[in-house]
């Protein structure tokens, strides 16, 4: 199946254009950080449904607003939700141009893997913003989003071409996007447990990250946040690991044989195991539990890039 | 005795504890870590030996202490015993609890339900027993029981989301199995290796004997192998027009079972992705390449004709290296034998390009194939009873001076070269060869049964919400009935507030909450 290089053009532009818009997203989202004034856990999440005959909302928490108006910072959150939006989109068509460009699943090496990756982070963290009040943490969320995307649009990108053989088959499309969704997922709460760790760090000891401390939500916000993303991934992550066995089966004919990417697949799999017993664990939740989950992170995004790039492996297929 | 007996039962606490089991955890991942940093001898048998000769008395250290046999190695194997005892010791008393608590009755009501997590009051015109009775049809689907206290009030405590706990254990007994299913499989598998030419070769599973390489699991000794044979009668690859592979597809036969008595051959097109499943065993299309057909005349006239596979060097344009060896024909005498046999080593390329006259290869296809050869004459050493590579000459008896290099010279197909003794050797075409492995895993389907079980336990287990809910009806002033109501999620809080919120303002206020 030849390739649509017309299509797989105008790919590239919109991957360029989505990785922009998201930097200046990135900017409105910092500004937004910057000219906040302190946030506080509102009062009524404490007072919520006590005695009166209404009842108990989701606590929510959020910033208590001075001026009645939209102020600068709101302003610049605003646009910067636009902004993500309007780059998701562009994201999003980049991927579709390349699938339709190349006639197939447009993940078939690790430029396209890493896009459709973040696409899902971005996407991810949209939803998350709506029933959350994090978005002035949104510039935590696109730096590496958008550092990510760099790279792969620099040092890992690709020209739109067919796959390898050992790569055509429908299992292409179910063990990779299982995959490509739940690394997307897992870098929200990778984020949001390092910001966790900051917060309480600060809470601690107020002298400690007095600057960045008070503008984040409350640690329990966090963690919950954190958490609700990682048992939405974790079986998704599941999934992905059981159709890659099941793949490697048919392909390079055992279902499991210690590859590199497989070990590290597992070695994160035992890790996030580790973020849910922790929960329950006396003594480790909260501190612990966050190191765990970001450290979780940091395994897959070395399973993505190190084992693709230094390690030779069956997975190898981006050379 | 019973110091003992405490010590016991102190280990035994400890190791099934959760922290331990968490630890234990955290361990098993550390410990598979440099599996994947470090070359491992059961992927990569040569690059192993590489990497410890490389690294002076630290590679051998590291060898000590198993690096390069990780999953095999002791101290792995510890952590998942110990995670396995630990998981079972967890599993059982949470078992019996979970069945206890399938027929207790939900939990008495808390004095004071403002105090709960969720909560919520109002006052209505309905007495107790009908605000119990609205309560009790409005929570279909949770388990309830309702309770009488001093002074006419009534109280439903109701619970619901049994099946997490379900799911939870669910997938710890189906990992239980899984990891059983995996030692079983260790124990009864077997993978073996052979390239076979495609020209309507065969190829049987017979014995370890017919196999290149051969690995078998603890109880495999190789005399008990599924009888099937296969027969490979031609080798295609499809390409794209930029040059790329397509599909890589054999042309096979195959007979198992009655077939092989009655000598019937079935189809089938082997390919990357579609293995062959045939009674119990897989196999697979690993590899291809190329053999070359080389014909020796000898200055009797007595003609010899071989081809053997030669080994890919590169597998973009499939250059190939191989050597192919010939025993002069007719003689008996084993001295003079040994002055007499002809190698014929060197390159081959499917589609020549030359560099002055060093032959390289520009595409993998057959579109102009040709070899570059050096003719060695003298003592192969296939007599000494040593065994050696198929695709080499031993060099040390070259070095000795016992086998010396007689020609030199590019050939394509047809042409052929002369030797000082009248000896002429021709290159007459080319064959491909296919690389199959022979799986046989029996525990394979259980291992795959249990993993699915695992991640449907887990969605269970991670998406049911174990939650509590209270009503306490109580006899108020003026004819009213002072209704309260509290919740509490067992497991983790996220998310119960809002369905609290939907049950308790349906009690309190059935017209808001319909
Ligand atoms: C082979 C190692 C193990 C793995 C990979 C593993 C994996 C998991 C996973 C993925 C969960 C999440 C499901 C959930 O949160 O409901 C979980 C929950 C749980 N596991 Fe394990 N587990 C292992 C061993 C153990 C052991 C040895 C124990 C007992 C000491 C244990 C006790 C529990 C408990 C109590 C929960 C429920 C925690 C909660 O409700 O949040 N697990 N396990």
């Amino acid at each position: 199946m030849p390739v649509n290089e017309t299509l797989a053009t105008y790919s590239d532009w919109c991957f360029r254009a989505a990785t922009l818009i998201y930097v200046f997203a990135m900017i409105g989202y910092a500004v937004e950080q910057a000219f906040t004034r302190t946030a506080k856990r509102s009062e009524a999440a404490v007072l919520v449904g006590a005695g009166g005959p209404e009842v108990a909302e989701a606590p929510k928490y959020g910033r208590i607003e001075q001026a009645p108006g939209p102020d600068r910072a709101e302003r610049s959150g605003r646009v910067a939700v636009a902004l993500t939006v309007l780059g998701a989109l562009l994201h999003l068509s980049s991927l579709v141009l390349r699938g339709v460009a190349t006639g197939r699943a447009p993940w078939g090496n690790m430029y396209e893997y890493g896009a459709a990756t973040m696409f899902i982070a971005v996407a991810a963290w949209l939803v998350l913003m709506r029933k959350f009040d994090v978005r002035r943490m949104g510039v935590f969320v696109l730096t590496p989003v958008v550092i990510l995307m760099f790279l792969g649009g620099t040092v890992l990108y690709t020209e739109a071409a067919p796959v390898q053989p050992a790569l055509r088959s429908y299992w292409l499309v179910v063990h990779v996007s299982a995959a490509i969704v739940s690394s997307g997922l897992f870098l929200v709460p990778g984020v949001v447990s390092l910001l966790y760790l900051v917060k309480s760090a600060h809470e601690a000891n107020p002298a400690r990250f007095a600057k960045l401390g008070p503008k984040l939500a409350p640690a329990d916000e966090l963690d919950r946040l954190a958490y609700r993303t990682t048992i939405f991934a974790f079986p998704v992550y599941t999934f992905g690991i059981i159709c890659g066995a099941i793949w490697a089966e048919a392909a390079w004919g055992r279902f499991w044989g210690w590859d590199p990417k497989e070990t590290v697949a597992f070695v994160a799999w035992v890790i996030y195991a580790g973020y849910l017993h922790s929960r329950a664990t006396a003594g480790w939740r909260g501190t612990r539990a966050a190191v765990v989950n970001s450290v979780g992170f940091a395994v897959i995004v070395f399973n993505l890039f190190f084992i693709n790039l230094v390690i030779s492996g069956l997975h190898s297929y981006a050379s | 005795m019973s110091a003992a007996v405490a010590f016991l039962r102190n280990t035994w606490r400890g190791l099934t504890s959760m922290r331990t089991a968490l630890v234990l955890l955290f361990l098993l991942a550390l410990a598979a870590l440099p599996g994947a940093l470090l070359p491992q001898r059961s992927l990569n048998p040569p690059r192993t030996a590489d990497y410890i000769a490389a690294h002076g008395w630290w590679g051998t250290l590291l060898d000590r202490l198993q690096f390069f046999d990780v999953y095999a190695s002791v101290w792995f194997s510890a952590i998942y015993l110990m995670l396995f005892i630990s998981l079972v010791g967890c599993l059982v008393p949470r078992t019996v609890e979970y069945a206890k608590a399938l027929r207790a009755k939900p939990v008495l009501t808390p004095r004071n339900l403002a105090r709960m997590p969720h909560h919520g009051s109002g006052d209505t015109a309905a007495g107790p027993d009908e605000v119990i009775a609205a309560a009790q049809t409005r929570l279909k689907g949770w388990r309830t029981v309702v309770r009488e206290e001093e002074g006419g009030a009534r109280t439903l405590s109701a619970e619901k989301g049994y099946v997490r706990e379900l799911g939870n254990l669910v997938f710890h007994f189906a990992m239980l199995g899984l990891i059983v299913a995996l030692a079983i499989g260790k124990m009864f598998n077997y993978e073996g290796q052979v390239i076979v030419l495609a020209d309507g070769s065969e190829f049987c599973n017979s014995g370890t004997a017919g196999y290149d390489t051969f690995r078998p699991g603890l109880r495999v000794d190789g005399t008990d192998l599924d009888p099937f044979c296969v027969r490979v009668n031609d080798f295609t690859v499809d390409y794209f027009p930029n040059g790329q592979a397509d599909q890589f597809t054999a042309g096979m036969d195959y007979q198992a079972g009655a077939d092989l008595e009655t000598g019937t051959w079935r189809p089938y097109q082997l390919q990357v992705n579609s293995p062959l499943r045939v009674v119990g065993d897989r196999v697979y299309l690993l590899g291809h390449g190329y053999a070359p057909i080389f014909t020796v005349t000898f200055p009797n006239g007595e003609k010899r004709t071989q081809s053997i596979q030669w080994r890919t060097v590169d597998n973009l344009t499939l250059l190939s290296q191989g050597a192919t060896k010939f025993d002069p024909p007719g003689i008996t005498d084993s001295e003079q034998r040994r002055k007499g046999q002809i190698a014929v080593t060197g390159l081959f390329a499917p589609t020549a390009q030359y560099d002055g006259t060093l032959l390289t290869s520009s595409y993998p296809e057959l579109k102009d194939p040709a070899v570059a050869v050096d003719v060695m004459r003298g003592d192969l050493g296939i007599d000494s009873g040593r065994g050696q590579s198929i695709f080499e000459i031993d060099q040390s008896l070259v070095d000795q001076g016992r086998l010396t290099r007689v020609a030199r010279e590019n050939l394509t197909i047809g042409q052929s070269l002369r030797l000082d003794d009248g000896t002429t050797v021709s290159f007459d075409g080319v064959k491909r060869w296919v690389y199959l492995q022979v799986s046989h895993d029996p525990a394979q389907v259980w291992v795959l049964a249990f993993a699915v079980t695992m991640f449907l336990g887990l969605g269970l287990s991670l998406l049911v919400k174990r939650r509590r809910l209270w009503v306490r009806a109580t006899p108020g002033e003026g004819g009213r009935t002072v209704v309260s109501v509290g919740g509490l999620a067992r497991t983790d809080q996220a998310g119960y507030g809002e369905e609290f919120s939907r049950v308790a303002t349906g009690l309190l206020d059935p017209r808001k909450g319909a």
